[in-house]
């Protein structure tokens, strides 16, 4: 296990220096300048800057001072604001961000996993019907209509609850109930799905037969056996929440890092697009990464190479 | 249809009810702190509370006035600090820390009094020299400001800040001396009836030295990083969340400052702006041009016009448009007051001139605009002439060009607006577009890659020159290999001219010789809408620099 978990820690380094690499060339195609008074800037004093940030070296000269500094820790400094650093700028974007995103799955997972296990046992009843039709318009509707919609009704027309903000723990209720709309839908209908499955195998047929009462059958075999593509599906639903994530973090003025994935690359500001780009797909291979490890703690089917240990 | 109703309604219960059920436990605490915090208005104040609670767009990108390029940081600083003089709200330059000044005969040296009473939040006196220290910061090779360009009028700030001349870097030469504490005197390249304005603009506002050197790098990055001398002090700034404002106990004139507190939380959605205001939890939103119907005949609706002008850019790299009559068929071509009423619906006026209007009143008084008048404008039929006139010459009977646009919402409908009109009315002619990010059209711009230019101009100060001289041959902003001997000449000799009439006569002729050229097709003078509380009173908007100040602005009748 050991042995499997540096292998693939060495391949996400590697994954995680091919993706730089792509971002740095690819950005460097982009016309324009980073500076924010672009359109009054004269030659000289585009030159001067351009010199003081070293943009005037070669591209492949200013990828290995990238990497160089990278190797170091170092992400260097936004040209947004005055002094401050991509590391802080990320550090304090994504606790707001992480909050909303984790929130969202857990109540997410939570509450789709009940929709799905209440489906499943009264199948083709009432509860089968509206729960699944809560997943097909959990899929259906984006989450930012969603966010639009809750926002006007709860914030506005019943006052509720905060319109937007991040102030407090009401603060995180609309934008997480949101975001996990996406969720909820995604989880049920594999839950239910995998459900049927279950209930139908013979060896629930037989721990009934043995005499086991039907609510520990459920539990205890049921529904640890479907939790299986469940695990599957977190990492990506987890990536979807971090894309979703940038449009909910607008929608409620959270002062998350999400808005800067887009906008740092329509200004130009070389620093951040690395960042933020570094920083997502870290976090992403590392979610498959624990996705993976997950798997077979939960499932001893499925073993990865080396076996016994 | 019933059917579906019914699901929807279902879905909505159903999904209300699981989320009641999961949160209703954490959700009560806490909720009042938030609404009920300004409990401590003292009783001899004004009845109500003097609390302003606004919105805006960005983070504050920069608080070192050196180094400030954008409209968040300069509406922060104009509120939170002072130069020699700052606009009122009728855009005349008032006294800020100077409290007087004399001007040469020449018009070239000004000789600044300013306010024994003027002070740092810290208490300490606002002094000449640190004027002079944040001047010459501001042109310092090491500063690099973006803005540095702005102090042009000064003597010898353009010598100082082009690498190779003599002066370069020598920042000591600069025209600004500290005769005493209380006595500046700066001297001009050539008089600028301006200055005084200009004076009131965030590159121009002092800096205490000894204060910025003992931040080191820290300094302005937090709220507690930087000295105050404005109206208002940032009293707290969350990053990325908002700031707010305190009114200054150490401004001079804290008598006429009637706002206590000014909130400002960040806001980058409308339809989020719209329904903070709709709740009360702001005063003032602005609104785009999607909710401009829906509250048409909403009585907090404001309409504001600016001075920034946008205007098509005519390349005359480009062998069609060299000619003079394509470029004047093009701009006759296009019915700009539907372009302006249909897809602007925002308060944007059609411009038919590069100079806005009510921006700049000459030395009779009366608006820039007025005296010149209009130029060109709709009609068909001479668009068609001149139009067949320029085929002819050019020896062609098809034109191809194309439209460089920014890339929002809005610019891709004027330009689907601009190449129908265009193909409709002109035949022979087919426009292509090509819709860039702002920054990458800039650069396409500047490197002359296209024909037509969809482009935007705001004033850096409060003179036509601000706009006029953007074309002189080779300029940096030109951009368009527009280039007429005469035009040069008027914007040379304006520049250099003592006599404010003739200088403002030579101005008003060299507009009407680049509508000769039709060097430009202008588009609208922007306007902006929104909604504002009735109970909000005494705003100053200004046309460049900062939008807002609020040292005059209070509260009444909110209760």
């Amino acid at each position: 296990m050991l042995r499997y978990i540096t292998k693939r820690v060495f391949a996400m380094l590697l994954t995680l220096l091919i993706i730089a690499t792509l971002t740095f060339f690819l950005m460097k195609l982009l016309p324009g300048s980073p500076f924010n008074n672009q359109d009054k800037l004269t030659e000289t004093q585009r030159y001067a800057l351009n010199e003081k940030y070293g943009l005037n070296d070669p591209v492949p000269v200013q990828y290995i001072n990238y990497l160089g500094k990278l190797a170091q820790g170092d992400l260097g400094y936004t040209f947004q604001f005055d002094g401050r650093t991509v590391t802080s700028m990320i550090a304090n974007g994504m606790g707001p961000s992480a909050t909303v995103g984790f929130e969202a799955l857990v109540f997410g997972t939570l509450v789709g996993l009940v929709l799905g296990i209440a489906a499943a046992l009264k199948h083709n009843t009432f509860i089968d019907y509206g729960a699944m039709i809560v997943a097909v318009f959990g899929i259906a509707i984006p989450s930012f209509v969603f966010a639009g919609l809750v926002q006007y009704y709860f914030g506005v027309k019943l006052q509720w609850l905060p319109v937007a903000f991040w102030n407090g723990p009401e603060y995180h209720i609309l934008p997480a109930f949101s975001l996990s709309v996406g969720v909820i839908a995604t989880v049920a209908r594999f839950m239910r799905t995998e459900m049927l499955e279950i209930l139908g195998t013979d060896y629930i047929l037989m721990a009934r037969s043995k005499g086991i009462s039907k609510n520990a059958v459920i539990l205890k075999h049921c529904v640890r056996n479907s939790m299986i593509p469940i695990i599957t599906i977190l990492g990506p639903l987890s990536i979807g929440l971090i894309t979703g994530s940038l449009v909910i973090e607008n929608i409620f003025a959270i002062p998350g890092i999400g808005e800067q994935f887009v906008k740092s690359i329509n200004l130009n500001d070389y620093p951040v697009i690395m960042g933020t780009t570094l920083f997502y797909s870290f976090l992403i291979i590392a979610i498959i990464l624990v996705v993976d490890i997950l798997y077979g703690i939960i499932d001893p089917r499925i073993r990865v190479a080396g076996g016994k240990s | 249809m019933k059917k579906s109703k019914w699901s929807l309604l279902l879905t909505l219960v159903l999904v209300l009810s699981m989320f009641l059920a999961a949160c209703s436990g954490g959700s009560k605490d806490g909720d009042e702190k938030a609404k009920g915090g300004d409990e401590g208005t003292k009783s001899d104040k004004p009845a109500e509370p003097q609390v302003l609670n606004i919105l805006d767009g960005e983070e504050i990108p920069s608080m070192d006035s050196s180094q400030a390029t954008d409209s968040v940081s300069f509406e922060v600083m104009n509120n939170v600090m002072e130069g020699l003089y700052r606009l009122d709200k009728d855009n005349k330059p008032t006294e800020g820390v100077a409290e007087s000044h004399e001007v040469s005969e020449d018009g070239t040296v000004y000789t600044f009094k300013l306010n024994p009473n003027a002070k740092w939040s810290d208490g300490s006196q606002v002094v000449a020299k640190d004027f002079v220290y944040a001047w010459q910061k501001a042109l310092s090779p090491d500063t690099l400001s973006e803005y540095a360009y702005i102090m042009g009028p000064v003597k010898n700030a353009n010598a100082i800040q082009t690498d190779g001349d003599p002066l370069y870097g020598k920042v000591d030469q600069l025209g600004v001396k500290a005769v005493d504490d209380t006595t500046l005197e700066v001297t001009l390249e050539a008089p600028a009836p301006y200055f005084l304005g200009l004076t009131g603009f965030a590159t121009f506002y002092p800096q205490k030295e000894e204060f910025v050197k003992s931040q080191g790098d820290k300094y302005a990055l937090e709220a507690n990083t930087l000295l105050y001398n404005g109206p208002f002090v940032l009293n707290e700034w969350k990053h990325n969340e908002g700031w707010q404002y305190k009114k200054n106990d150490n401004y001079w004139d804290k008598d006429n400052v009637k706002l206590d507190e000014i909130n400002v939380k960040i806001v980058k959605d409308v339809a989020t702006s719209v329904n903070l205001y709709e709740t009360g939890q702001t005063d003032i939103t602005g609104l785009s041009m999607e909710y401009v119907d829906q509250y048409k005949d909403h009585e907090d609706l404001y309409t504001r016009g600016e001075a920034t002008v946008f205007f098509l850019r005519l390349n005359q790299k480009s062998e069609a448009l060299k000619n003079a009559n394509i470029r004047k068929a093009i701009d006759m071509a296009y019915d700009k007051q539907s372009m302006v009423d249909v897809l602007l619906n925002n308060g944007s006026t059609p411009a038919y001139y590069l100079v806005p209007g009510e921006f700049t009143p000459g030395p009779d008084g009366e608006d820039y605009r007025k005296t010149n008048g209009n130029f060109g404008g709709y009609d068909l039929e001479k668009a068609k002439e001149l139009w067949a006139a320029g085929l002819k010459e050019l020896g062609k009977d098809s034109v191809e060009l194309e439209l460089l646009n920014y890339d929002s919402d809005g610019a891709k409908k004027m330009g689907e607006f601009f190449k129908n009109q265009l193909e409709k009315n002109l035949p022979g002619i087919k426009v292509s577009i090509k819709a860039q990010p702002f920054k990458q059209k800039l650069e396409l711009e500047s490197k002359g890659e296209y024909d037509f230019s969809y482009a935007g101009w705001g004033p850096d100060y409060q003179d036509p020159m601000t706009f006029l001289d953007m074309f002189i041959t080779d300029g940096p902003h030109n951009q368009m290999a527009y280039s007429n001997p005469e035009y040069d000449k008027l914007i040379e000799s304006a520049k250099k001219e003592t006599d404010e009439k003739k200088r403002w006569e030579t101005m008003l002729e060299a507009e009407k010789v680049l509508f000769e050229d039709q060097a430009i097709s202008p588009l609208y003078q922007r306007g902006v809408t929104g909604l504002q509380k009735p109970y909000v009173k005494g705003l100053a908007h200004h046309l460049f620099g900062a939008d807002v100040s609020y040292k005059w602005a209070y509260i009444e009748g909110k209760q």
